[in-house]
Order: C-alpha cells, then sequence, then structure tokens
C-alpha cells in the first residue's frame, strides 16, 4: 500500500449548503423589508429630525435612569427575599414567598395603575404624628412608575438569585463556618459573590426587560421616551415616524446595555477560566 | 492535662436513623489520632460533631473545656446562637474531603479570609502569615493562582494552610486524600506529617493505614456508629483485639493485595 500523509496533500474546502441558502434567503427577505420602507408613506427626513431633539433625549434619559433605579431597587429586594427564602425562619420564608407570589402575579399595567391612584383608598399617607402628607400630591406618576417597576423588578430577581444561591456548592457555607465566619458574613463574602456568576446573564435579560416595560409607565403620564414620542405625535401626527424615533433609541440603549453585560460577566467569572466553565 | 476534645456517651441521629451510639472519645493538646473504619461507621460525623457542622443530639461534647452548640442553666439546656458556635469553631481548623476552597478567590485571599474577616487582623499581617504559610505547604509561587487552576494535591494543600492561618488548637482532616488521584496523596501527607511535627493537635479521619501507623499516637477503630477499639497504631492495627476490627483490616488488605 502506498504511503498517505494527509497532513501533505491539499485539503477541499466543505460546501456549507446549507449556510448559502439561508443566507440568500434572509437577503431576500431582508432586501424587500427595506423596499417596502423604502417605498412606504413614511417620512424618513422626520425621524432624523427628531432623533436627536432635546425632548426625546431627556425622554431616552429618563427612560434609562428610570430602569437603573428600578433595578437597583429590584436587586436589592430580591436578594433580600431570596436571603428570606433560604431562611429557617417561617414567617420570613412565607412572606418572602407571598410577596413573591403577588407582584409576579398581577400584570405590570394594573400595578401601575394601583400604585398611581393609591389616593383613592389612602387620602393621607404617612406615619401619624411624625409625617403625614396628601397621597396624591405625594404619589406622582415618577415615584408610581418607580415603586411599581422596583417591586415587580423585586419579585422577578429573587428566583433568580435564589437559583443562584442555590447553584453553590453545600461545602462552601461548611468551609465558611469552619473558618469562623458568621451567617451574613458567608452570604456576602462567600455566597453571593458565586451567585452572581450564574446570576449576571438573567439578570441582563431582566434589565433588559424592564427597560422595555417602563413603556408602560406612558399610560400614567410618566415622560419616559416612549410617553415623549407618543406626546409629540398627537400634535404632530408623525405616529410611525416617531414610533421610529423611539425604537431606534430602545435599540441603541439595549445594544450598549449588551456590552456592559458582557463586562459584568468578566468581572465576577473570576476564577472560573474558559468563560465559566468549571475547568 | 485537660483533653482538648472530649465525648461523653455521644449520639446523632439522622431522623430515626442513630448514626453515633454512645461514643466515648478523648482527645489530649498535642495528641494525633486518626479515626478508622468502614464507610458508615461514623467517623466522618463524628469529626464534623466536633466543630458542630452536625448537631448531637444525646450525650455531651466538650471541645477545649467548653460544651459545645449548648448551654445549661437550671438543669435546662439552651441552644447557643449561631454567633458563640461560630467563635466556639475558631478552636478548631478544618480540612474537608474536595477541599472547598473558595473559587472566586485567589489561593492567598482563601487563606486571608478568616484571619482579616474573623479575627479582624489588618490585611498585610494576614498577607504576610498567608504567604508563609503558602511556602511552608510548599506553594510559595501559587499565591495568586485560582483554585480552578491548581492540581487536586495542591488545592488541599491551600486548604490546609487556610485552616492553619485560623491558629487552631486542633486541626480536623476528614478523609483529605479521599479525592485525590494516587500520585497526588504523598505531597498531602507530606504537608500533614509536618504539621503534626510541630506539635499541632489533630482529628484525622482516614483510609491511609500507613500514614495512621506512622503518624497516629492514637488510633481509634468505628464501625455501626461505635467505637470498637481505642489504642496505640502498633496495637488496633497489628494487633488488633476485636473481631470487627481483625476483619476490616483483613479486608483492607485484601483490597491493597488485589490492585496490586
Amino acid at each position: 500500500m502506498e504511503t498517505i500523509d494527509i497532513s501533505k496533500l491539499n485539503h477541499a474546502r466543505p460546501i456549507r449548503v446549507g449556510r448559502v441558502v439561508s443566507a440568500a434567503f434572509l437577503l431576500l427577505a431582508a432586501g424587500y423589508i427595506v423596499y417596502a420602507f423604502a417605498v412606504g408613506t413614511i417620512d424618513w427626513p422626520v425621524v432624523g429630525e427628531y432623533l436627536f431633539t432635546p425632548r426625546i433625549l431627556k425622554g431616552a434619559v429618563t427612560t434609562v435612569w428610570i430602569s437603573i433605579a428600578s433595578m437597583a431597587i429590584g436587586i436589592v429586594v430580591g436578594t433580600l427575599t431570596a436571603i428570606a427564602r433560604a431562611s429557617r425562619n417561617v414567617v420570613l420564608n412565607s412572606a418572602a414567598m407571598f410577596y413573591a407570589w403577588l407582584f409576579r402575579g398581577a400584570p405590570m399595567i394594573l400595578q401601575l395603575l394601583i400604585w398611581y391612584n393609591l389616593a383613592l383608598v389612602f387620602p393621607t399617607i404617612g406615619i401619624p404624628g411624625i409625617w403625614e402628607a396628601k397621597t396624591v400630591a405625594v404619589m406622582s406618576p415618577l415615584l408610581a412608575t418607580l415603586i411599581a417597576l422596583s417591586l415587580n423588578q423585586g419579585a422577578y430577581t429573587s428566583e433568580i438569585i435564589r437559583s443562584g444561591m442555590l447553584a453553590v456548592d453545600a461545602g462552601q457555607y461548611e468551609a465558611a463556618k469552619s473558618i469562623g465566619m458568621t451567617y451574613p458574613d458567608t452570604l456576602r463574602r462567600i455566597i453571593l459573590p458565586q451567585a452572581m456568576r450564574v446570576v449576571v446573564p438573567p439578570l441582563g435579560n431582566e434589565f433588559i426587560g424592564l427597560l422595555k416595560t417602563s413603556a408602560l409607565a406612558s399610560i400614567i403620564g410618566f415622560g419616559e421616551l416612549l410617553g415623549t414620542v407618543q406626546d409629540i405625535y398627537y400634535t404632530n401626527t408623525k405616529i410611525m415616524e416617531m414610533l421610529f424615533v423611539a425604537t431606534i433609541w430602545y435599540l441603541v440603549i439595549v445594544s450598549l446595555l449588551s456590552v456592559l453585560q458582557i463586562q459584568l460577566e468578566k468581572r465576577f467569572a473570576r476564577g472560573f477560566a474558559n468563560g465559566g466553565r468549571h475547568g | 492535662m485537660k483533653p482538648i476534645v472530649s465525648a461523653v456517651n455521644l449520639g446523632k441521629k439522622f431522623g430515626d436513623h442513630q448514626v453515633l451510639h454512645n461514643v466515648n472519645i478523648e482527645v489530649m493538646p498535642g495528641e494525633v489520632v486518626c479515626i478508622v473504619g468502614p464507610s458508615g461507621s461514623g467517623k466522618t460525623t463524628f469529626l464534623r460533631c466536633i466543630n458542630q457542622l452536625e448537631t448531637i443530639e444525646m450525650g455531651a461534647l466538650f471541645v477545649n473545656g467548653e460544651l459545645t452548640g449548648y448551654r445549661i442553666e437550671n438543669n435546662v439546656v439552651y441552644r447557643l446562637s449561631e454567633k458563640e458556635i461560630a467563635r466556639q469553631r475558631r478552636v478548631t481548623g478544618m480540612v474537608f474531603q474536595r477541599f472547598n476552597l473558595f473559587p472566586h478567590m485567589t489561593a492567598i485571599e482563601n487563606i486571608m479570609e478568616g484571619p482579616t474577616r474573623v479575627l479582624k487582623q489588618p490585611k498585610v499581617q494576614a498577607r504576610e502569615t498567608a504567604l508563609a504559610l503558602l511556602k511552608r505547604v510548599g506553594l510559595g509561587d501559587k499565591a495568586d493562582s485560582f483554585p480552578n487552576n491548581l492540581s487536586g494535591g495542591q488545592q488541599q494543600r491551600v486548604a490546609i494552610a487556610r485552616a492553619l492561618a485560623m491558629q487552631p488548637q486542633l486541626m480536623l482532616f476528614d478523609e483529605p486524600t479521599s479525592a485525590l488521584d494516587a500520585e497526588l496523596v504523598g505531597e498531602v501527607l507530606a504537608v500533614m506529617r509536618d504539621v503534626a511535627a510541630t506539635g499541632m493537635t489533630m482529628v484525622i479521619v482516614t483510609h491511609e493505614l500507613n500514614f495512621a501507623r506512622e503518624v497516629a499516637d492514637k488510633v481509634i477503630f468505628m464501625a455501626e456508629g461505635r467505637v470498637v477499639e481505642t489504642g496505640p497504631p502498633g496495637q488496633v492495627l497489628e494487633n488488633p483485639s476485636e473481631a470487627r476490627t481483625k476483619a476490616f483490616l483483613a479486608a483492607v488488605v485484601n483490597k491493597k493485595t488485589e490492585i496490586a
């Protein structure tokens, strides 16, 4: 038999039929969509004109900061809830379960409306004798949005953090105990940092979801991005154009967030090489 | 001299299943005690009772002269608070079968965690001690490595250093070489030999009978949750008086020759 060494021979390039077919199909589809929008009655210059107006920018910034604030509060509330769920204290445990059940169960838009209309049930709020105020005055669209988004987010986040904590090996608790660490220290220094690694990708998704859910706050008159473009198209009637302006901004913000998420994942992957797989 | 560990008729249940029966064991300061026995004999459970990873249900367990886990007032038993238990645990250092290093911290951070968090040592001092300990276990060059980049033997040596950093009066080893590849067992036993040579009190649950023979002052043979036989290694491992011990040793020798 003749001697064959495959490393000495030319290798034929494999023909990837599936790749070629799918690329051709997608190019056609994309081309058709672009064509449809180009010949449709959309006033593209208006989109460009409004994209960077101060009102739109303010709406976009409002969307970003209300989302960051709600997510931050949501993470704190969610972490505390997850810790309560892990506790042997029956009262704490049930309270945490009830909270998650309630705020995950009711539709977001309904929660927004309830918080905004709280004055109908409680005309005044406060601590009797120390501080009291008219609820109508306190419960602005901003505060109602912030409360509704954070508490809803807290309920979802608690489940994510809980699953992250459960993913940490029981031996880690024992090792922490064995060097005399208290439970709060163990959670803060050993368990939660390890849970974070598992938790960051789903939390990133949650944040993107929250950012888009915040558009619902437009129905109680909170001036975030969607509310702002609606206000504008009520007067200039350029409905589709203004909705595209909002779409572009949502996409830009979400893309920036995805980059941030990758950075965070790297940060918490400390000690786990190969992108988080155990080595 | 007072014993550092004293179990008095100690009993332990998991649900309805009693895993320890009337265990009476004393460990004197400076003593190296090896606990051997078949799996399911309760030897690991007993070790875990010493630093309260398990709670005891019957009898009493004293560590460093203190009743562990409970306080008795007017014949009423009160469970100690988590904080008190954490304080009692500081007497002991523990080395686990599966190492249990903190994977998100480097080797040196693992060792510094207890001294800085629990003993409130300044970082500079803790780092110095940690480095010295790493050198002592032969890993002076691995200070900034993460556990996942270390071999099993190296991880276990870091784990020993982590336990020693808390300056315990008593070191507990739970089958420290059982999870290791055969060629890595030696380096861990060497470190343990070195720790024993410093006069550290050690309680070691192990399957390494040769190591026990060489290092132990006292060997305890346990089976079915009971202490069957106690004595110097030459007696328990070479010339046991109990039938149960003889059967165990014969089985171990047979297994060894099968492998060889």
